[in-house]
């Protein structure tokens, strides 16, 4: 018994991996700031509700910034979420029942979301809009925005494809029902001088997302770009794309550590990064700033953290940040 | 019949023996030990004084009228699910089919440029006509329910999705809130009182009437007794004159009225529908049936019981963010507390049929 332990210790003592794994990843924590307060407010309670199906990659990051926000400005930070318009108004009603310090909501569905949102301001508490409901949240009565305007990142990815010489664009949406993944494809379709098409898949099944769209490029083998709006669908696309034996270029919003090796590999042509971690931690900063100093910012104009086009020249940097969950 | 064979008048009791067992008077205790719901309001019980105690918030009025408010968006579906349940049969379509009637109210009011109390009225026939069409297919097929309502539900999804983008060029309904009859609307399907710093919602009354209207229908009239029977042995229901037919084609059109009232609270409390709601809700209705004492089986359950149910759920659900626990563990937690208010529910039927 002794020996077999033994001899598995030395097996894995002499089968060390010299890159990657939990030590890098340590090593990569110790490099990132520390936390500890860097104030003396006192200890408010900041909640944040959003339109995030479980277990998404995006919101992880914009909850991180959060964190990171709230640990330097002495907050206690909440966190709720759902994908249903309705159940999400519940959840932030359920948090003015708690009194909370400042409000942090996403209004992917604003209609189901106005009325929860008067009533938090009634009830006197502060609250700012992120990542989605740019045209809503001063209407609603928010402080500010912070995001991105999704017609412009869409704008931005059309100009982009033009500047790469494409044609034919296919614009692979992973969430139906969701206003702003309509207004990137609207947007790229408005500045896009060849022809977009629209395709629908399952967004919380990869198998569904990954034959669709290579039944797609089977049946339209002109299809020269296809653009997905989430990370971690654009793996998919480029496993898609081998399948099918297409020649179509792989881009995508937003950003995670496999897009960054792509960019870098050059399997992925850009990415379009609206900056999830800058979202999450200034909605927190900006709400301690207001509690604080009454402090607003924007002007009465949203906070914009994107559209950033990335491409194969800033992968590298941007690497190691996306393995430490912060882009 | 001679008057020397009338038998004596005195009240029959349960120290009576040899008696007919029929005529017995059971005491009250032992009348409520057989209640389907009975195990469901000790696991409610229990799961209210768990939060009581875990989450200082959850005691709070305005708390508890925004989980009984959680709960009622349930309990309103659940009820004729139960109804169904107990009949036999399942309906999977129950979730999309109140975005789908949501949709069609809001779609036919704003392109016919009507009264929204017509797009109301449309809507309320084309939902009950869909189902009518489950009841019909699930009689005429003989196929099992399960696959019959999985048909319309993925019918459902793609409907509810195409003609909203074919119709309005977007996922979701234009807004109809300037129309004349939304307001009127609104106070029926989405309005609500305020006492003083609390909101109770509109829903909650229909919640409550129709488990009272349910119930009613389930103990006091011959069509709960063909439900039940429906349920418990279907052919040997028709081989003693229940219609079965007219039974479960009834049962789904009130799975469909049930759709139509929580759709058109969706549409007046929040003005613009979006299509891709509602997957995943239709199991929602059946766990609360479920936790309420209905079997999967059919045959026997209660409507108080899925009302019981639905309040677990809705507790559950807002208990976990009163507490403030970290919500990636919400749905494990969620999993658990249905599972133990079951387990507890199972339990206290067989100590009360054992004392029976």
């Amino acid at each position: 018994m002794g020996a077999v332990l033994a001899a598995a210790l030395g097996a894995s003592l002499a089968g060390c991996s010299s890159t990657g794994g939990l030590r890098a990843e340590q090593e990569r924590a110790a490099q990132a700031a520390g936390g500890k307060a860097a104030v003396n407010t006192p200890r408010w309670t900041f909640a944040m509700v959003t339109h995030s199906g479980d277990g998404d990659t995006f919101w992880d990051i914009v909850q991180n910034g959060a964190q990171q926000a709230a640990v330097k400005d002495n907050i206690k930070f909440v966190y709720g979420h759902d994908k249903e318009g309705q159940r999400q108004s519940q959840l932030v009603q359920s948090y003015i029942d708690q009194k909370v310090d400042g409000l942090i909501v996403s209004l992917a569905k604003p209609n189901a979301l106005k009325d929860v949102v008067a009533k938090a301001e009634k009830a006197g508490i502060p609250v700012i809009t992120v990542n989605s409901g740019v045209e809503e949240s001063k209407a609603f009565g928010a402080l500010s925005h912070i995001g991105q305007d999704e017609t412009v990142a869409g704008e931005a990815v059309g100009e982009e494809l033009n500047k790469r010489g494409r044609k034919k664009a296919l614009c692979v949406l992973h969430e139906q029902g969701n206003v702003g993944h309509e207004q990137r494809c609207d947007g790229a379709e408005k500045t896009f001088k060849g022809d977009l098409q629209k395709l629908y898949v399952e967004g919380t099944n990869m198998p569904d997302v990954q034959s669709s769209i290579e039944s797609k490029l089977q049946a339209d083998s002109d299809i020269d770009a296809v653009v997905t709006l989430g990370a971690p669908f654009a793996a998919t696309a480029v496993k898609a794309k081998e399948q099918a034996g297409s020649k179509a270029e792989i881009d995508t919003f937003d950003l995670n550590a496999q897009v960054a090796t792509g960019l870098k590999d050059g399997s992925l042509g850009f990415a379009v990064d609206q900056q999830p971690y800058l979202q999450g931690y200034q909605a927190v900063d900006l709400l301690w700033l207001y509690k604080y100093n009454s402090d607003v910012l924007g002007g009465g104009k949203p906070v914009l953290t994107g559209p950033q086009v990335i491409t194969k020249k800033d992968a590298a940097a941007l690497q190691d940040y996306t393995k430490r969950g912060t882009r | 019949m001679s008057p020397a064979d009338a038998p004596a008048l005195k009240p029959a009791g349960p120290a009576e023996s040899g008696g007919d067992e029929r005529l017995l008077h059971r005491s009250l205790a032992r009348r409520l030990m057989g209640r389907p719901e009975l195990g469901s309001v000790v696991g409610a019980a229990a799961v209210f004084l768990f939060f009581s105690i875990a989450a200082e918030p959850f005691l709070r009025a305005s708390s508890l009228s925004t989980v009984l408010y959680a709960s009622s968006t349930i309990g309103i579906m659940a009820v004729p699910v139960a109804l169904l349940m107990i009949g036999g049969e399942f309906d999977l379509s129950a979730g999309v089919m109140v975005v789908s009637s949501a949709l069609i109210s809001s779609m036919f009011s704003y392109q016919m440029t009507a009264n929204t109390w017509v797009g109301v009225g449309v809507s309320l026939l084309v939902t009950l006509a869909i189902g009518v069409f489950n009841g019909m297919l699930l009689t005429r097929t003989k196929l099992p329910s399960f696959i019959i309502t999985l048909g319309t539900f993925f019918m459902l999804t793609g409907l509810n999705l195409g003609f909203t983008k074919l119709i309005s060029g977007t996922v979701s309904t234009k807004t109809i809130a300037d129309m004349e009859g939304f307001d009127s609307a609104r106070a029926v399907f989405a309005s609500h009182l305020s006492l003083g710093s609390v909101d109770i919602q509109i829903t909650i009354l229909w919640w409550l009437v129709l488990v009272a209207v349910a119930t009613w229908i389930l103990l006091r009239t011959r069509v709960g007794n063909w439900i039940f029977a429906v349920g418990g042995n279907a052919d040997a229901a028709r081989a003693v004159g229940v219609p079965v037919t007219k039974t479960k084609i009834g049962l789904y059109m009130g799975v469909a009225f049930a759709a139509w009232v929580s759709g058109q609270h969706l549409l007046f409390s929040y003005d613009a529908i979006q299509s891709g709601d509602g997957v995943g809700n239709e199991f929602l209705y059946i766990i609360a049936a479920a936790v309420g004492g209905c079997l999967m089986t059919g045959g026997f359950g209660s409507a108080i019981g899925a009302a019981v149910g639905a309040f677990i759920f809705g507790m559950a659900s807002k208990g976990i963010v009163y507490a403030q626990w970290n919500p990636d563990w919400y749905k494990f937690f969620l999993g658990a507390m249905l599972l133990l208010a079951t387990l507890l529910n199972a339990w206290v039927r067989k100590r009360a049929e054992a004392k029976a």
